[in-house]
């Protein structure tokens, strides 16, 4: 004789599911409501993205955003600012959605530290938050001393720009200010870093308002690479557009920039003369995000170690780390990849919360690159979750296509910023 | 004592999930939902784009399913859905389409 127990039951619907999956019905879902309180730090990319599908998944969660500033200005689309093609207001986000439409408690403030144990976040105004799982998501810091005379006051004369908002307008200002005929040197990193592209395009829409504005300016681009993202598309897209205004400084030709002199507007590569500029934007080495180094998340290293199906951190139980701090290569520190692992994170934790199996993770890249307003090339992956971590779905994915048309790259221009006008709506509205 | 499910309890469950199921019902979390979060960053939240990327919410299963294969196969020209969807199985590709169906 059988016993319906609640177990055999629920054992006995599994297999229905299973079943049922396979006859194309939808499967049924057994677990309860998720409940929980789960605290987000940083409003960026990844957090807010991760708040907004946390409650959109699970509406039950208690779920809190804590962010420093009341307003996000997003590195996408900094360079067309840099270019003077959109102003600030464009790409600056609130959180008033997120709080009206989506339940999400918006907490203005900044956390200071994180107790895994007692499982408390401390923010700057005094006040303590208690979680279940929390989420990091801090973005970059610079690493300055990694270049010798950088620091935060020479910042203030040689622009990282790396983290927008008043560093765009000093460039922006000293590129209106900057004579016809002077030199734009634009210092970038080894990997990793924030936005593998973001460079080169900054280099491309900078040159699109000189050639108007002081159409005998040159730029310099020192890499402290031997090869960088989309390089082939970038070079011809200059060709095309800006023919001998955009000059690249490979590594081996002395690209990388060991110091700068902020006093002399110079920069120093590791090999050769020091180079005088008019505008020198220099994009130093990074780091995860305050926080997470003191809330030792970064372990020894730069960057968090996280878990690449949940991002859990592998250093503290029931944290997760996304966006440019977590490890999660080969998905690019961008924008996009943040918001996408935001999202996967969000159903780890809603599974989590309310005890169902969480589907296997599905990431998502592509990241548009504008070499002028009509000019736009993009690069894209599909990943998935391979036996040890994140691999990049074989055949799919890529660069858009080297001798595209006219047409096509107008085509991608348009997307470009469609997709910034979707990706900010879909974090933000 | 472990209880062997007989035929006629699963189909009768079969019967009752089928019953019971409405897709994407409140606190299910499934992989349609999972996939298509990677459409919603340049076609917007469930599909609903607010500038020049199509919006696929509310479109029928059957053309964003046809859409996603002619991408993947090249038989439709795109800038950047082909390589999109070749990263897609055809279950995976029926679960988005279904999953777009329902935003209305």
């Amino acid at each position: 004789m059988t016993h319906l127990t609640r177990r055999n039951f629920v054992r006995m619907m599994a297999a229905a599911g299973a079943a049922s999956s396979v006859l194309g019905w939808p499967i049924v879902s057994l677990a309860g409501k998720a409940e929980g309180r789960v605290v987000v730090v940083g409003g960026g990319f990844g957090g807010a993205s991760c708040a907004k599908y946390l409650s959109k998944l699970a509406p039950g969660l208690d779920v809190t955003l804590v962010e420093r500033d009341s307003r996000y200005i997003t590195c996408p689309f900094s360079n067309a600012v840099l270019a003077g093609l959109y102003d600030l207001d464009y790409i600056t986000h609130g959180y008033d959605a997120l709080q009206q439409s989506h339940g999400v408690k918006v907490v203005h403030d900044s956390a200071t530290g994180i107790d895994p144990e007692a499982k408390t976040v401390s923010l700057a105004g005094g006040s303590t938050l208690q979680y279940d799982r929390l989420v990091v998501s801090p973005g970059i810091d610079i690493q300055w001393g990694a270049i010798e005379g950088y620091d935060q006051a020479a910042s203030e004369r040689i622009p990282h720009a790396w983290i927008a908002g008043s560093q765009t307008m000093i460039l922006r200002k000293q590129l209106e200010e900057m004579p016809d005929g002077g030199v734009v040197i634009i210092a970038a990193p080894r990997n990793p870093f924030r936005c593998p592209p973001g460079p080169y395009e900054r280099a491309s829409l900078i040159a699109h308002y000189l050639k108007q504005a002081k159409p005998r300016s040159k730029i310099l681009i020192y890499d402290a690479k031997g090869k960088f993202s989309k390089q082939p598309l970038f070079e011809q897209g200059w060709q095309a557009l800006y023919p001998g205004m955009v000059e690249w400084i490979s590594e081996s030709d002395g690209g990388a920039i060991e110091g700068v002199d902020a006093g002399n507007m110079t920069v120093q590569p590791t090999f050769g003369d020091p180079q005088k500029a008019d505008v020198i934007n220099l994009i130093p080495p990074q780091k995860a995000g305050a926080i997470a180094h003191t809330a030792g998340l970064t372990g020894d290293g730069a960057w968090c170690p996280v878990n690449q199906r949940t991002f859990e951190s592998t250093v503290h139980k029931d944290i997760h780390v996304i966006g440019d701090a977590a490890i999660a290569n080969p998905m690019p520190k961008s924008g996009f990849a943040a918001s996408s692992q935001g999202k996967v994170c969000a159903m780890s934790i809603a599974a989590s919360l309310s005890g169902q199996e969480m589907p296997d993770p599905s990431y998502v890249n592509t990241c548009y690159s504008l070499i002028g307003p009509d000019y736009g090339i993009s690069v894209a992956a599909v990943y998935r979750m391979g036996e040890s971590g994140i691999v990049a779905v074989e055949g799919a994915g890529g660069v858009s296509p080297k001798d595209a048309s006219e047409a096509f790259r107008r085509t991608e221009a348009r997307y470009s910023v469609g997709w910034y006008q979707s990706i900010t709506s879909d974090i933000w509205a | 004592m472990r209880t062997s499910i007989g035929i006629p309890l699963v189909a009768a469950a079969v019967m009752v999930s089928s019953l019971l199921a409405s897709p994407g019902q409140a606190g299910e979390l499934t992989r349609g939902e999972m996939l298509s979060a990677s459409c919603s960053g340049c076609h917007g939240t469930d599909g609903k784009s607010p500038g020049a990327i199509p919006d696929i919410s509310g479109k029928s299963a059957d053309y964003i399913r046809t859409s996603l294969e002619d991408f993947r196969s090249g038989q439709r020209d795109s800038t950047v859905m082909g390589r999109h969807a070749k990263g897609y199985t055809d279950e995976e590709i029926r679960l988005i389409a279904e999953y777009f169906e329902r935003q209305k």
